[in-house]
């Protein structure tokens, strides 16, 4: 038994703090959100240099052949700066055609980075819902996955259907996700400039999050023989990374917010010595480690025991998203009415919270979704 | 990262599994068809049978060899634990003296406390009581007011009261925290006795619950007379070698909490039963937030564990796992009671029990209030609330405290 990071992982984290640290993330954010999109720097270039675009792709191809637990540990250095890189759609994607054997043209460019990946995020059935579905673009109903057309003269397929709230879809070279083919789950990879794919970006209320609304017209098509396993996984996959990305944000939201409980003094005391504000700061600590150790249990549980990794990353973005949440409202009232205003950095992780919890699915669709693995575990005790 | 076993360790479990599988017919029957209910006879057949995983080596794991311990790491203690588990065979009786007041008599006792005491308490002939806790002083624990006062002849005469102690009214000895100085500052005047339970003075009385059960006792002490062997780590050295006990009441809570059955597994068959809640959204929406975070504590212990197995000193995890433990558990009383509905809160329900014994646990071990300060201020690094007892004799403190009241 050994739950701790080894020196090459620790190695990792230190690696991407270092790269990330040489760009003013938040003050760009915060240009962005007045106006001037220009102002977001292009990680792209560092996470190539870094060679995390191949981290999940395995050496033969290119990659460096790491688990998702390392990809969590990038995820969560980039969280921790707010950094908008492309490994949220980029990296799941890998994952899916990694899987696949007939992918292999793709991953030598997608391992350098040279070309960019954007995942299609597809729910898995659950045990009541026995149907794929994607995010809609608007409502509580979930929308329907695209549909692979009947092969044309020349043996190509197309695909036809749409996918809403994309991460990193601006921008990205190919498209990977499920359709349905017969009513069956499929892989398909989709390049973004082929006739009939419509990528519109999209921004909503935190301008560090790069998403489109993907459109696929007849697009022509690859089926991937990746497993319909692999396809869930990767759905999973990306519930994890979005988790890890945002404990890495409860973690700079709870730093600076203890450090300026024990600087701001009030009634001659130090704020930080209430029992008031001690309490609601232990309160996130205690949502992050609890957080801290469902990463663990899913990035032991892709590799180590499949059949739980459903439940594992479920339940750390169900943990993640709520901690986020209360991250950014506690920072924002330990820091009393600065932290309500638009020069500090609290809004910025405020609105991060709000939105990241409304995508890939959203964290209720995850809280939900680890009811149904339980449950249907215990229909098989 | 990884979960499995050393070759090492799988050896020691294969050993321990062996064992098991060849004497678990010899365990005593505590649940089901054939049940033992006399409470006389469980206590008189769990010695016994604690006795025998003694022998085995299945008790006192991580004891030195020296005090008939197997000398081994915290990972196999929780490995020996998930066997007997397993076996479904109940584990030792005297879980607080083998994991916590022994080791504190190991790390503080003289040469004859240790050859006298640690033996007969490995093997359940004489079951321990922790004398700790009293009505006014639980989270402030250095606060007891039980009195020991010393006579002439240096041999001890001690009274007051405790609360909260389990195992007392068959246990042999106690381990008993007393102030044996007033005129000092609180944490320094105190000392840690060795309390024969049949003394003349001692009068151990259950403390009914919620529940209706009494899990606890009430231990009352009228100028009980102590030998002057019975002082452990020296007169005045009572708060450091309290420590020592609560240090491994945190490990033994920390590493056994799964053990209580406070787990998501449980909770989703209660709620999967159920052909209506399991589909409905506001149902799986509790259930799917309680077990999330239930589910992260498993992991937590894992944490903890490794920790400790590298002779570090487990993080801020080990102590938040009990508020998240305690709190994710009556919220799912709450909701496991929403669906069942009133028969969830008959007598004999199991959850009845649970939903009875979580409000009293919440304080155990430290109210989550005094928790939570300790968290923030030693690990956040947050400014203590300001005292009023500090460098204070704690005859002074408590006349302060009589005219403030």
């Amino acid at each position: 038994m050994n739950l701790s990071l080894s020196d090459e992982q620790v190695f990792l984290r230190e690696a991407a703090r270092g790269a990330l640290s040489r760009f003013k993330t938040l003050e760009a954010a915060r240009a962005a959100l007045d106006g001037d999109a220009s102002a977001m720097p292009d990680l792209w270039p560092t996470a190539c240099e870094a060679g995390w675009p191949g981290l999940l792709i395995d050496e033969a191809h290119g990659g460096a052949g790491l688990d998702a637990f390392d990809a969590m540990l990038v995820l969560g250095e980039c969280g921790r700066v707010l950094a908008g890189i492309g490994l949220l759609g980029h990296l799941p994607a890998t994952a899916i055609l990694s899987d696949a054997t007939n992918a292999a043209e793709y991953m030598a460019a997608l391992a350098t980075g040279e070309r960019r990946a954007a995942y299609l995020p597809a729910q898995p059935p659950s045990d009541i819902d026995e149907s794929w579905s994607a995010d809609p673009a608007s409502g509580l109903a979930r929308a329907p996955i695209p549909t692979v057309g009947a092969p044309g003269e020349d043996g190509r397929v197309s695909v036809t259907g749409s996918f809403a709230f994309v991460p990193d879809a601006p921008g990205a070279d190919v498209l990977v996700g499920t359709a349905l083919r017969d009513e069956e789950p499929v892989g398909i990879a989709v390049m973004a400039d082929a006739n009939g794919v419509q990528i519109e970006p999209v921004s909503r209320y935190d301008a560090t999050r790069s998403l489109g609304h993907v459109t696929l017209e007849n697009a022509p098509a690859v089926v991937l023989d990746a497993p319909e396993a692999s396809l869930a996984a990767a759905w999973y996959l990306a519930q994890a990374l979005i988790a890890a990305e945002s404990l890495g944000s409860v973690e700079t939201a709870l730093d600076v917010s203890v450090a300026y409980a024990k600087e701001r003094f009030t009634f001659g005391r130090a704020i930080g010595s209430y029992q008031a504000v001690k309490h609601s700061l232990t309160e996130v600590l205690r949502q992050l480690e609890n957080g801290r150790s469902l990463l663990y249990y899913a990035g032991w549980a892709r590799a180590g025991a499949p059949g739980e990794f459903a439940l594992a990353a479920s339940a750390v973005r169900s943990v993640g998203g709520r901690a986020l949440d209360e991250a950014a409202r506690t920072m924002i009232s330990v820091h009393g009415g600065i932290g309500a205003t638009w020069e500090h950095d609290a809004p910025l992780y405020f609105r991060r919270a709000q939105l990241s919890r409304r995508l890939l699915g959203g964290t209720a669709q995850a809280t939900d979704r680890v009811a149904g693995e339980l449950i249907a575990q215990a229909d098989a005790a | 990262m990884d979960l499995d076993d050393t070759p090492e360790q799988a050896a020691y479990r294969a050993q321990v599994r062996s064992w098991l599988d060849e004497h678990k017919s010899e365990a005593p029957v505590l649940q089901g068809p054939g049940a033992i209910e006399d409470e006389d006879e469980i206590i008189a057949v769990r010695r016994v049978w604690q006795g025998k995983l003694a022998e085995a080596g299945l008790a006192g794991v991580t004891w030195p060899k020296d005090y008939d311990g197997q000398g081994l790491g915290p990972i196999e203690q929780v490995i020996c634990n998930q066997e007997i588990s397993r076996a479904k065979v109940p584990g030792i009786l005297d879980a607080i003296g083998v994991g916590m007041l022994g080791p504190t008599i190991i790390a503080h006792g003289s040469e004859e406390q240790k050859s006298r005491y640690l033996g007969a308490m490995l093997h359940g002939d004489e079951v321990w009581c922790q004398l700790f806790s009293e009505p006014a002083a639980g989270s402030d624990l250095a606060a007891v007011q039980a009195r020991a006062r010393q006579q002439d002849d240096g041999s001890w005469r001690l009274s007051g009261q405790k609360v909260w102690t389990t195992n007392a009214q068959f246990a042999s000895y106690g381990l008993l925290l007393a102030r044996t100085d007033a005129d000092v500052p609180k944490h320094k005047g105190l000392t840690m006795f060795v309390v024969p339970m049949d003394a003349q003075g001692v009068t151990v009385r259950g403390l009914r619950q919620i529940s209706g059960e009494a899990e606890f006792n009430e231990v009352f002490f009228d100028d009980v007379a102590l030998d002057t062997s019975a002082v452990v780590g020296g007169v005045g050295n009572g708060w450091g070698t309290a420590l020592t006990t609560l240090m491994y009441e945190r490990v033994t809570i920390g590493l056994g909490s799964e053990g209580m059955g406070y787990n998501s597994t449980r909770f989703a068959a209660a709620i999967a039963a159920d052909e209506h809640a399991r589909r409905d959204p506001e149902v799986r929406h509790r259930l799917g937030e309680i077990s999330s975070e239930l589910l992260a504590v498993r992991f937590t212990g894992y944490r903890t564990l490794t920790a400790l197995s590298k002779g570090q000193v487990p993080g801020p995890e080990s102590g938040l796992a009990k508020v998240t433990i305690v709190s994710g558990a009556i919220k799912a009383g709450d909701l496991i009671s929403d669906v069942i509905g009133p028969d969830a809160l008959a007598e004999d329900s199991e959850w009845a029990y649970m939903i009875s014994f979580l409000p009293g646990l919440k304080s155990a071990g430290g109210t989550e209030e005094i928790l939570r300060n300790t968290i923030g201020e030693r690990v956040l690094g947050l400014p203590p609330e300001p005292r009023l007892d500090k460098g204070i004799p704690f005859s002074e403190l408590r006349s302060k405290e009589g005219a403030a009241a």
